[in-house]
């Protein structure tokens, strides 16, 4: 197993990169974080190529297996995330080359933070045991936040302060749970506390300490309320970083828990409590996001929404119903198809922040004439969002859909559907605005090209992930932990 | 009753203690420490799970947890702590309702 160790360099590149990028001043930054973006992303393909080749790649650093070393693992599900994370980390990247252009030290401080943000991600999703996950998700929350900050406005401050605050109590909650798993079964091993817990009330408290913990990060309704201020107020591509990857890794963290490690428990009544939240999310964030005046807070409330359908995946996949396998596969596909379009989005509020110095939406009026480029990208975000075929949210909406009714819960098909719609009335009042001509003195703008393409390549990306649909799938089937229904046609029809 | 069951209960009330005044204080310094409160006490709670036998060797793998999550307390406490610096700058102030959001 040699080959293993290609699993440290995601992590490695980008912390050893960005702690070099602290001592560095000048031009010099900005191509060394080129050459880091591409390097990260390229390695991240590489683990996903070879995974989806071969088999699950297991490492354990410097020779000391399990219990006592550390074990990197990825599977399909790593692979899957690590590819995303490689996608929207590479585009995030070469958009910031443009948006941080002046050479001010403040500017610069963002490669530093984004590439230590961005291996925290990665090592986040190779951990192999949960006490890494704890380290990981530190490393993510303690990468977040100052680039939060990094806005420099008082409301940017004050919502990372709140962040910060809030995401602390969420990683002494998950500590306290590792502490209570490792002193009940002596393991922290993802793979071998599966084997090993058995169904006790020290299994539960842990459960509880640690879902809960990580549903304050994951920011699921109604502990979302952090969020649409961090996200809004931080600058357009840290933004993008946060609704796109880190809300999406706090997530993963949360499945990889309830499916790998706690399969043994009985979870019935928990999930059905975790399923009512995500139905409040969807609503809730959906309701708000109509109501809101400016762009990204419009697209903040939008993230709050959709995490609430990645959070259905619990009541819907239950292995003990034949065919509810689909809603694993869906909620995935879901995930990274609202990350791609949540990127996307961000990255657009912000060219049109940078080009018209505002992002409310009344005052928007027009810009469909004045930048079409980046409205169609925006709009084509808004079709994944909505979930429109060909988008991979459509996909995913479909399977979610399909396993509610598999699993005879309709009453989560209902909700989804109603915040398809919720989706269909937030986006639909933004592209209004932006399809209304403009005024005839309107000044005329520009948008810089390489954000401009860069967004539109995610929003691209985004409505044909529908295509890629079986590929991504066939990946994820790579030691998955419940059996996924192949992809065909006639597999999603009700 | 055992001592290291004396020093995980007490850890376990250290914590709530913290708890409870993370939840109460409005004071965001106050907020802090109480957080750093809520920390110690699970780790406490932690290195006491060490003595896995009594009179037996004593298991080395919550010290090294502990001593990691130490590190990572205090990492995020100065960040805590150069925020509120910048807060305070800003505002004046060091609660959350003083002014309006927006």
């Amino acid at each position: 197993m040699t080959h293993s160790s290609i699993l440290i360099w995601p992590v490695l590149l980008p912390l050893f990169l960005g702690t070099v990028m602290f001592l560095i001043r000048g031009r010099s930054v900005l191509l060394l974080s080129l050459a880091a973006a591409v390097g990260t992303a390229l390695t991240s393909f590489n683990v996903c190529r070879i995974v989806h080749q071969s088999s699950t790649l297991i490492h354990e650093v410097g020779g000391w297996g399990a219990p006592l070393g550390i074990v990197l693992r990825a599977d399909g599900l790593t692979a899957v995330m690590l590819g995303l994370s490689g996608l929207v980390g590479l585009v995030i990247s070469v958009y910031s080359l443009t948006y941080f252009k002046s050479n001010s030290r403040k500017e610069h401080l963002f490669w530093p933070i984004w590439l230590l943000l961005w291996g925290g991600l990665n090592g986040l999703f190779i951990s192999g045991d949960i006490f890494n996950l704890y380290v990981t998700l530190e490393l993510v929350s303690l990468g977040a936040i100052p680039l939060i900050a990094l806005a420099g406005t008082r409301n940017a401050i004050k919502a990372s302060l709140r962040y910060l605050l809030l995401a602390l109590l969420g990683s002494m909650s998950y500590l306290f749970g590792v502490g209570l798993l490792y002193m009940r079964f002596g393991v922290l091993d993802l793979v071998m506390l599966g084997n090993v817990i058995t169904p006790d009330f020290t299994a539960y408290v842990a459960l509880a300490l640690m879902i809960g913990g990580l549903i304050i990060k994951a920011a699921l309704f109604p502990m979302h309320f952090w969020l649409p201020p961090a996200h809004s107020s931080a600058p357009a591509p840290v933004s993008a970083a946060l609704s796109g990857l880190v809300v999406t890794a706090s997530f993963y963290a949360i499945a990889r828990l309830w499916f790998y490690a706690f399969p043994a428990l009985e979870l019935a009544k928990l999930s059905q409590l975790i399923g009512l939240l995500g139905c409040g999310a969807i609503l809730w964030g959906g309701w708000q996001a109509i109501r809101q005046e400016r762009l990204k807070t419009l697209v903040a409330y939008s993230t709050v929404s959709q995490i609430g359908y990645l959070f259905l995946v619990f009541p819907l996949c239950n292995t003990a119903v034949e065919g509810s396998g689909i809603a694993w596969s869906g909620c995935i596909l879901f995930a990274v198809s609202h990350a791609i379009a949540k990127a996307c989005a961000f990255l657009a509020a912000g060219v049109f922040i940078k080009v018209y110095g505002h992002d409310s939406i009344s005052k928007l009026r027009g810009a469909g004439r004045q930048l079409p480029m980046v409205t169609l990208a925006f709009a084509l975000a808004g079709v994944s969002l909505m979930g429109l075929p060909p988008s991979g949210g459509f996909f995913g909406k479909w399977m979610l859909l399909k396993a509610a009714f598999v699993t005879g819960q309709w009453g989560y098909g209902v909700v989804m559907v109603c915040g398809g719609l919720l989706a269909f009335c937030y986006i639909f009042r933004v592209l209004e605005q932006f399809m209304t001509a403009p005024d005839e003195n309107a000044p005329k703008v520009k948008a810089p090209a390489v954000m401009t393409y860069s967004v539109l390549l995610l929003a691209v990306a985004a409505v044909s992930l529908g295509f890629f649909t079986p590929v991504l799938l066939s990946v994820l089937g790579v030691d998955s932990p419940v059996s996924l229904v192949s992809f065909a046609p006639e597999a999603l029809l009700p | 009753m055992s001592t290291s069951l004396i020093y995980a209960l007490t850890g376990i009330v250290i914590a709530g203690l913290g708890l409870f005044h993370y939840l109460s204080q409005r004071n965001i310094l106050r907020k802090i420490l109480a957080g750093n409160f809520i920390g110690t006490g699970i780790f406490l709670f932690l290195v006491s799970s060490a003595a896995r036998q009594v009179d037996g060797p004593i298991d080395p793998v919550p010290h090294a947890l502990v001593l990691t999550g130490i590190v990572v307390a205090v990492s995020a406490t100065a960040l805590l702590l150069a925020l509120v610096c910048r807060y305070h700058d800003e505002t004046g102030s060091l609660t959350f309702d003083e002014e309006n959001d927006e």
